[in-house]
């Protein structure tokens, strides 16, 4: 039994590393790949002795921040979508559900509708942080019943809370066409036009949310076995629920407000690390985290070979890429 | 118990009576307001004069289409919520939106001549084709809960996907006009448009409410419904079979309208309670409200525009909803 679970421990862990370094490469190639195509020398020689010219440009400020913040916003995102699905028990949740993509863009939409064109993406990123965890922290308080949350009342009042701010969102949008445009840019959910300063306003966030992760993550593989069983063990339930609504703020929070909307991350990856991990949170979470971050670089890398000569959203090609490997694992699971 | 049935089976009824009163409301109020005995001269006589033309001409065809649409959405909801066991199943979640969405934008991206009035058949065409690739996509040995959900989202992301990398390829001016569509919008609907609908409606929604306590007893639970002897994969497939194509012919004539298919069911859980036998007509009731409201904001507020009334079928439902999660907050509601 011991030595089953050692070996089980010492798979988990290559799998890890090997992820890990797919990461590495998937980066690699997305700072490397696109319209112009550079070598390793070229990426080396940008940081070692900078020019000035077109190239390292293009490498020092496009291509570089653009592979760190998709691998940023990718592993927040999926950690946040498989706290997500524990919290309400339903397959179906995602950081969406907490109505934190669309309380974002309600903020957004309604700063550049009362500001004009006054406002730059540093700002609108305080403006979407801001809106996001308003539209969870409403969530959570409409989800729980005395101090607690309650799995299927935590997933409705996050739908109809999405459903309203996206629904206020497109009357506002509606009603004053001017701010179309602007929040277009945003609304679209990309990972290209930001620079590194962007990612670091929000990276203690994130590092904080990560942190709450690997807190609570041993407490929520008791709380996925049911509520009576983690309160037979006497789990401290508005503690861990507390810390994992936090965790999920944080890190969707400042992953939308850096990126924009993107759905799909948050709710496939964890469907698909479950499939190997199982339901130990301990190594879903930074599974979660590595897939999540390898899926995002790619899909950004590939999004610029699609169409020939143009960029599209990052969303289709994490639909490419996600979609094929998501129908595989319901089909192969097998008790379900 | 007896007396809380009959408390329910009385708001079911009531419900439909507010739906209808709401309904002759709507005929009355608009750009030119027509007064309420006016309204019923119209109808009685089929619409004599210049304000029965308003009435029997312009409104009450999109009234009708407003209330076949929402109850159908509704009823969808409902039966996809109850086959697939999970509170946050919606008509959306299969596939039917996505798969109706890319096959309308493909039609006007790609295509070239062609009259709109397709648009709706083509719609309907996407949603069912979408609808059985995850059906047949789910079937191993028949189709199980979450297979159907996960495997759903997967097409419906897919189909998505496809819509924006059409719209994006296309010419600038249809994604104007194919984002009001996905929004969900009555404007425009004529009585050709309910000539076709109805049928369905009359069709599908009687048929739905026969798979009440099919419904009812698959929420105990998979094991107990088969001690039952209930046939899982044959009513599943019915079920399904009717949710699609309700969605499908409601999504085909007003657009990509969420939010119906998932909260009108909730809402109305909240006061009949869980037996499908009346959820189902109460479903229909609330969505029907909920859309001609909806419909009725579109067209008032911000007049002369019209605005598409998925912009506010939220608005007008999730205040209502959240009121009830709250006044709930101690007896629990359950999906």
């Amino acid at each position: 039994m011991m030595a089953e679970q050692s070996a089980r421990k010492g798979r988990m862990l290559t799998m890890l590393i090997a992820g890990a370094f797919l990461l590495l490469v998937s980066m690699l190639a997305s700072i490397l790949y696109g319209l112009r195509i550079f070598g390793l020398r070229d990426l080396w020689q940008a940081y070692s002795a900078f020019d000035g010219s077109t190239e390292h440009l293009i490498l020092t400020n496009t291509r570089v921040p653009r592979t760190l913040i998709a691998a940023i916003v990718g592993a927040s995102l999926a950690m946040a979508g498989a706290i997500m699905q524990v919290l309400t028990k339903n397959g179906l949740a995602s950081p969406s559900l907490f109505g934190i993509n669309s309380g974002a863009s309600l903020f957004v939409v309604a700063a550049l509708v009362m500001g004009g064109g006054a406002f730059a993406l540093k700002q609108l990123i305080w403006f979407a942080f801001i809106g996001a965890a308003a539209a969870a922290v409403l969530v959570f308080a409409l989800g729980s019943s005395g101090s607690r949350i309650e799995p299927s009342r935590l997933a409705l009042a996050g739908a109809s809370i999405a459903a309203f701010g996206t629904s206020m969102t497109s009357g506002l949008i509606l009603v004053n066409k001017q701010s179309l445009d602007d929040a277009l840019f945003w609304m679209i959910g990309s990972v290209s036009g930001r620079s590194l300063e962007h990612l670091e306003l929000v990276l203690p966030y994130i590092g904080t949310g990560m942190l709450c992760c690997m807190l609570v993550a041993r407490a929520l593989n008791v709380m996925a076995l049911g509520e009576e069983n983690a309160m037979g063990l006497g789990m401290r339930m508005k503690y861990v629920q507390m810390v994992s609504a936090a965790a999920v703020i944080l890190l969707a929070g400042s992953a939308v407000s850096v990126a924009g909307p993107i759905a799909f991350v948050g709710l496939v990856v964890p469907h698909l690390c479950r499939a190997v991990t199982g339901n130990d949170h301990r190594w879903l979470l930074p599974y979660c985290a590595v897939a999540g971050a390898i899926l995002l670089v790619t899909a950004d890398t590939l999004s610029r070979f699609i169409v020939p000569g143009k960029e599209i959203p990052v969303g289709i090609a994490t639909a490419i890429i996600g979609v094929p490997f998501l129908i595989r694992v319901a089909r192969r699971k097998k008790d379900a | 118990m007896l007396n809380a049935k009959r408390k329910q089976t009385a708001i079911v009824v009531l419900l439909v009576l507010l739906a209808l009163a709401v309904a002759f409301i709507s005929l009355s109020i608009g750009s030119v307001s027509v007064p309420l005995p006016e309204v019923l001269t119209a109808l009685l006589t089929n619409g004599g004069g210049e304000s029965g033309m308003i009435v029997t001409g312009f409104r009450l065809p999109r009234v009708i289409a407003a209330m076949l649409v929402g109850a159908s959405l509704a009823v969808a909801g409902a039966l996809l919520q109850g086959v697939l066991r999970n509170p946050l199943a919606s008509p959306d979640v299969l596939g039917v939106t996505g798969g109706a969405s890319v096959s309308v934008v493909a039609f006007m991206t790609l295509t070239t001549g062609l009259s709109i009035h397709w648009v709706p058949f083509i719609a309907v065409a996407g949603a069912m084709a979408t609808g059985s690739l995850v059906y047949i996509l789910a079937w191993r040995k028949g189709v199980s809960p979450y297979r159907m959900i996960i495997i759903g989202i997967g097409i419906s992301t897919a189909a998505g996907a496809m819509t924006t990398l059409l719209l994006i390829s296309g010419p600038a001016y249809l994604a104007a006009q194919v984002l009001n569509w996905t929004t969900g919008s009555l404007y425009g609907t004529n009585w050709s448009y309910v000539s076709m609908l109805w049928p369905w409606v009359a069709l599908l929604i009687p048929l739905s409410l026969l798979c009440a306590r099919e419904l009812n007893v698959q929420a105990l639970g998979e094991e107990t419904a088969v001690g039952l002897g209930s046939r899982l994969q044959l009513s599943r497939f019915f079920a399904l079979l009717f949710s699609v194509s309700l969605a499908g012919v409601a999504v085909g004539v007003a657009g990509a309208l969420s939010f119906i298919g998932l909260l009108a069911p909730h809402m109305v859980r909240a006061l009949v309670g869980h037996s499908y036998r009346l959820l189902l007509p109460a479903s229909a009731a609330a969505g029907a409200i909920i859309l001609l409201l909806a419909d009725l904001a579109g067209r008032m507020l911000f007049q002369p525009l019209d605005i598409p009334a998925g912009v506010f079928t939220a608005g007008v439902g999730t205040p209502f909803f959240l009121y009830l999660l709250f006044r709930k907050r101690r007896g629990g509601l359950r999906g």
